[in-house]
């Protein structure tokens, strides 16, 4: 297989640079475990590894799937798809969701649009396009296997979710519309409005719905997972509370998946949804489930900046913006505080444009984020000062109004302009959007195999909870793609060559683990309720969300990270001691909730730090001072860190285990990013 | 600003409940809503009074997780959600009365949050098309004209969030089923379970106890994201094809 021809890269010699030896900072935080041999990915040339695996994976009989019981965690798009199509194959599927419906889901406020190799618009696009820029986007730190099956089931989502009633947006023929998107130069991205997360969410929403109708698949509103049950190694079912009664419940099955979505919220202020959480796969880990490169986290370029110390979530504006809008700072300080409308064309620095001449706007999130807050950080940043720096940067649509029109680009963007002044109170067809950087995806999650199975037999894991497919950095559009890949598609074929050996024999709810795990959870939340100290837990989430955004956060440093890391631990010590929960265990209880998901936040957040620590070298999302080219680019050590880092947990108090997964390109020349 | 809530409190579904009243300042026009219930949240867990439940998840005006009767009206005086409702839209000094969501087929739960399970069960009565994973033809099979599709999307964009319930004085839930029922008929896929669709979840949506629609039209005022009264005209149009047809 040849590389993709590309005009703009060229291979950077100081990848093979050889490091100092002495650089790993981690060493006195961790400890080396052996690497991982086997992915489970079948060999031979890339574009036949699916198939063979599809192939190879052994069927389950129509007959024996009723009998054959389905935890699936999460209703966003992984999955909401996961638990229709598994249903609609015959297999009694439960589904847990911790909102009061299936249909609120985090995925439903996803906005720009799903990526798909259709090649419609025949500007050049194809699977091994669509799988190239993903890899090249994430920084080759993915795993090219999985990337090249997302990339081939793309197009399989577009036809399904069409046939579901999905309202993507259409052409005057009546045929699909496309738009491209940050780090690409092909039009391959189908999108609903600003809306698209809604569409397919509710499309998946509905096949779920439809099967529980079926009596095929039971759902479980306001249940949070809070406990994994492991029995002679095997995942077998999971503990969960029920968040109206408070009432802690056992359920078993003969596979556990694990669509929980992603743990952004570890920074208290990011675009997730308030309750995103990390605590169904954090339980999970402390089980024996790895957790892969936690510290690759995305902040998305284009946020509605920080308002003031109220603030508790954080709102996306799309990237799609940056197709028409353009971005730009005055190229004087002394403009910085003036009316935008007033400083001539001749005093505006449209950075991007002028760094990126490739890719101008639409360089991918990382690369974007850090040319925003360099800007800011030379002090050229606009709107209000917070702590003495003005925090934000112009996304400017006068252009693209003068171009298009009023209406044109009320088509493209009505909703999401108008939520920019709802929540802003500026006018953006009038004075430019300011706009900043916020953390918004991780990259990172649970280790799994090809198969999508976790280093835990019968625990599966799709969409952003696992960790496989983005790299070091996601492209835009890609994680819709990622989510219902995994969910309708790769999933379940790959699960029925672990469930082709059940039903399991059967587990008493009196057996020692069932009763371990109830235990675990029940003095846990005993302790959140005793602790009777005087801080509450969103006290203690703003402070663990201010150490990770300084110090792991858009730059991070070796000094930096050993200092966090030893907030952190003061930091739980002192929410084990003094914390204040007050309210009852057996009522709804939105206080002990957001306890039992902070105290796994804190213990992330340091695990997420010592995998920052040990990654000395820069690439996607993840930018280490140390690591940087001289005009300030990422520098990555493929010699040293072409490596998935999966972290074992060894114990409370313990240092945690790194199981190295090299990272092979056999389809793919790994070189320097390049999008000037 | 200063401002005096006025709050409805419900331990639990079996309790009475009833009105509190609370002073919160340091209210700045620039928090949301519940930005500001948050606030008045943090000075009560300090008190060592239990904070006050409300649901919310996204912020940012598209789960449908949040919804509170604000003086009187659902997700308050601005078009929008209650997260995306922000301070500047009151005064200091105001008194702002919040409730739950008024609806027999709504319980309470505690506080301000409710039980909106009955939406779930309307949509499993028909509120899809039933096409299994991987059967889906080629995308570009059907064309779907612009305009068509356009309706679907405008209609599809509803968030569940139930205030058309909360707002209309029969508690009918037409306006959400209405919405759905257009989306899927706006659209060829749809048209093979058309009758049945609608068939089953009316019959679904008058078993859950919501009443019926005399076009009084505060649902579609009262909507966040602006679904127009006509589907519910459409939702009756269809139902009757749909009886002509012998259903």
């Amino acid at each position: 297989m040849t590389d993709m021809p590309d005009t703009t890269l060229t291979s950077d010699p100081s990848h093979d640079a050889p490091l100092p030896v002495d650089t790993d900072d981690a060493a006195d935080y961790y400890t080396p475990g052996a690497p991982i041999a086997d992915t489970k990915a079948p060999q031979g040339s890339i574009d036949q590894r699916w198939q063979t695996r599809k192939f190879e994976a052994r069927l389950v009989n129509p007959a024996n799937r009723r009998k054959l019981d389905v935890i699936i965690v999460g209703t966003g798009l992984a999955g909401a798809s996961a638990a229709a199509t598994m249903g609609e194959a015959g297999y009694n599927v439960k589904s847990f969701c911790y909102q009061d419906s299936p249909r609120r889901a985090h995925s439903i406020a996803a906005q720009g649009g799903i990526n798909a190799a259709k090649n419609y618009k025949e500007d050049g696009d194809s699977v091994h396009r669509l799988f190239y820029d993903t890899v090249k986007g994430g920084d080759y730190r993915s795993r090219e296997s999985n990337v090249y099956r997302l990339a081939e089931v793309s197009t399989n989502i577009i036809d399904q979710c069409v046939a579901q009633g999905v309202p993507f947006a259409r052409e005057y023929g009546g045929l699909l519309d496309n738009r491209s998107f940050g780090g690409v130069q092909v039009s391959r991205t189908f999108y609903a409005r600003g809306q698209t997360g809604q569409q397919l969410l509710i499309g998946a929403y509905q096949a779920l719905e439809r099967q529980v109708a079926a009596g095929t698949v039971a759902t479980f509103t306001r249940h949070e997972m809070l406990e994994v049950i492991v029995v002679d190694g095997k995942a077998r079912g999971i503990i969960a509370r029920d968040m109206v009664t408070g009432e802690i419940e056992t359920h078993l099955a003969d596979v556990v998946v694990l669509a929980s979505g992603g743990y952004g919220n570890v920074f208290y202020l990011s675009t997730n949804a308030m309750g995103c959480n990390v605590t169904a796969a954090w339980r999970a880990h402390r089980k024996g489930a790895y957790m892969a490169n936690p510290c690759y986290t995305q902040i998305h370029p284009t946020c509605i900046p920080v308002s003031g110390s109220h603030q508790s979530k954080l709102t996306l504006m799309s990237e799609s913006l940056r197709n028409d809008g353009r971005i730009w700072v005055p190229k004087k300080k002394a403009d910085c505080g003036k009316d935008p409308r007033e400083i001539p064309e001749e005093d505006r620095d449209y950075y991007l444009e002028r760094i990126y001449p490739s890719f101008g706007n639409l360089v991918p999130r990382d690369i974007a984020s850090r040319a925003a807050k360099n800007v800011c950080d030379e002090g050229r940043g606009v709107g209000p000062e917070v702590d003495g720096v003005r925090r934000g940067v112009y996304l400017d649509f006068r252009d693209a109004i003068a171009r298009l029109g009023k209406d044109g680009v009320e088509e493209k963007y009505d909703n999401l302009l108008d939520m920019y002044e709802r929540i802003t109170g500026e006018n953006p067809y009038e004075v430019p959007m300011r706009i900043y950087p916020a953390v918004h995806y991780v990259m990172g999650g649970l280790w799994v195999d090809y198969d999508l199975q976790s280093s835990i037999p019968g625990l599966f894991v799709t969409g952003e909870a696992n960790f496989s497919d983005h790299g070091a950095n996601r492209l835009g559009a890609s994680a819709l793609m990622q989510g219902l890949a995994d969910g309708y598609f790769v999933l379940p074929h790959t699960i029925r060559d672990y469930l082709a050996d059940g039903p399991f024999e059967k587990v008493d709810e009196a057996h020692p683990a069932v009763v371990e795990a109830r235990t675990s959870v029940t003095d846990r939340i005993e302790h959140f309720l005793t602790v009777n100290g005087t801080r509450s837990v969103d006290s203690y989430h703003r402070e663990l969300g201010h150490i990770m955004w300084e110090y792991c956060g858009m730059e991070r440093t070796e000094d930096g990270l050993k200092k966090a890391i030893d907030l952190i631990r003061t930091l739980k010590d002192d929410f084990n001691r003094n914390l204040k929960v007050l309210g009852t265990a057996d009522s709804l209880n939105q206080s002990l909730e957001k306890a039992g998901r902070v105290a796994d936040f804190i213990e992330l957040g340091e695990l997420m730090c010592i995998d920052a620590l040990n990654r000395r070298e820069s690439c996607g999302g993840h930018f280490r001072a140390e690591s940087q080219t001289e005009d300030g680019e990422a520098l990555r050590h493929d010699d040293q860190y072409a490596y998935v880092a999966a972290w074992e947990f060894a114990g409370d108090g313990e240092k945690p285990v790194l199981h190295k997964e090299d990272l092979v390109y056999t389809a793919i020349e790994m070189k320097q990013r390049s999008y000037k | 600003m200063k401002l005096t809530l006025k709050i409805w409190r419900q331990t639990d579904a079996n309790d009475a409940g009833g009105m509190h009243t609370y002073d919160v300042d340091d209210v700045s026009a620039d928090m949301s809503f519940l930005e500001m219930l948050d606030v008045l949240n943090e000075q009560l867990n300090a008190k060592g009074e239990e904070p006050i439940a409300f649901d919310s998840d996204c912020r940012e005006g598209i789960c449908g997780m949040c919804g509170l009767m604000i003086n009187g009206e659902a997700h308050g005086p601005v078009t929008t959600t209650t997260c995306q409702l922000h301070m500047r839209s009151f005064t200091d000094g105001e008194t702002i009365t919040i409730e739950p969501w008024r609806s027999d087929a709504f319980p309470v739960l505690k506080d301000l949050v409710v039980d909106r399970g009955a939406f779930d069960r309307i949509i499993q009565q028909g509120g899809f098309i039933s096409v299994n994973t991987g059967s889906a033809p080629e995308a570009h099979a059907v064309p779907v004209p612009r305009d068509d599709a356009m309706r679907a999307f405008n209609v599809a964009t509803c968030i569940g969030c139930g205030a058309c319930v909360a707002a209309c004085p029969n508690g009918s839930a037409s306006l959400f089923m209405g919405a759905k029922i257009t989306h899927l008929g706006e659209l060829p896929q749809g048209q093979p379970e058309r009758d049945s669709r609608v068939v089953n979840m009316v019959a679904q949506h008058d078993h859950e106890g919501f009443g019926g629609c005399t076009n009084i039209g505060e649902c579609t005022a009262a909507c966040p994201k602006e679904i127009p009264l006509d589907v519910i005209s459409q939702l009756n149009k269809d139902l009757r094809t749909a009886m002509k047809h012998g259903h």
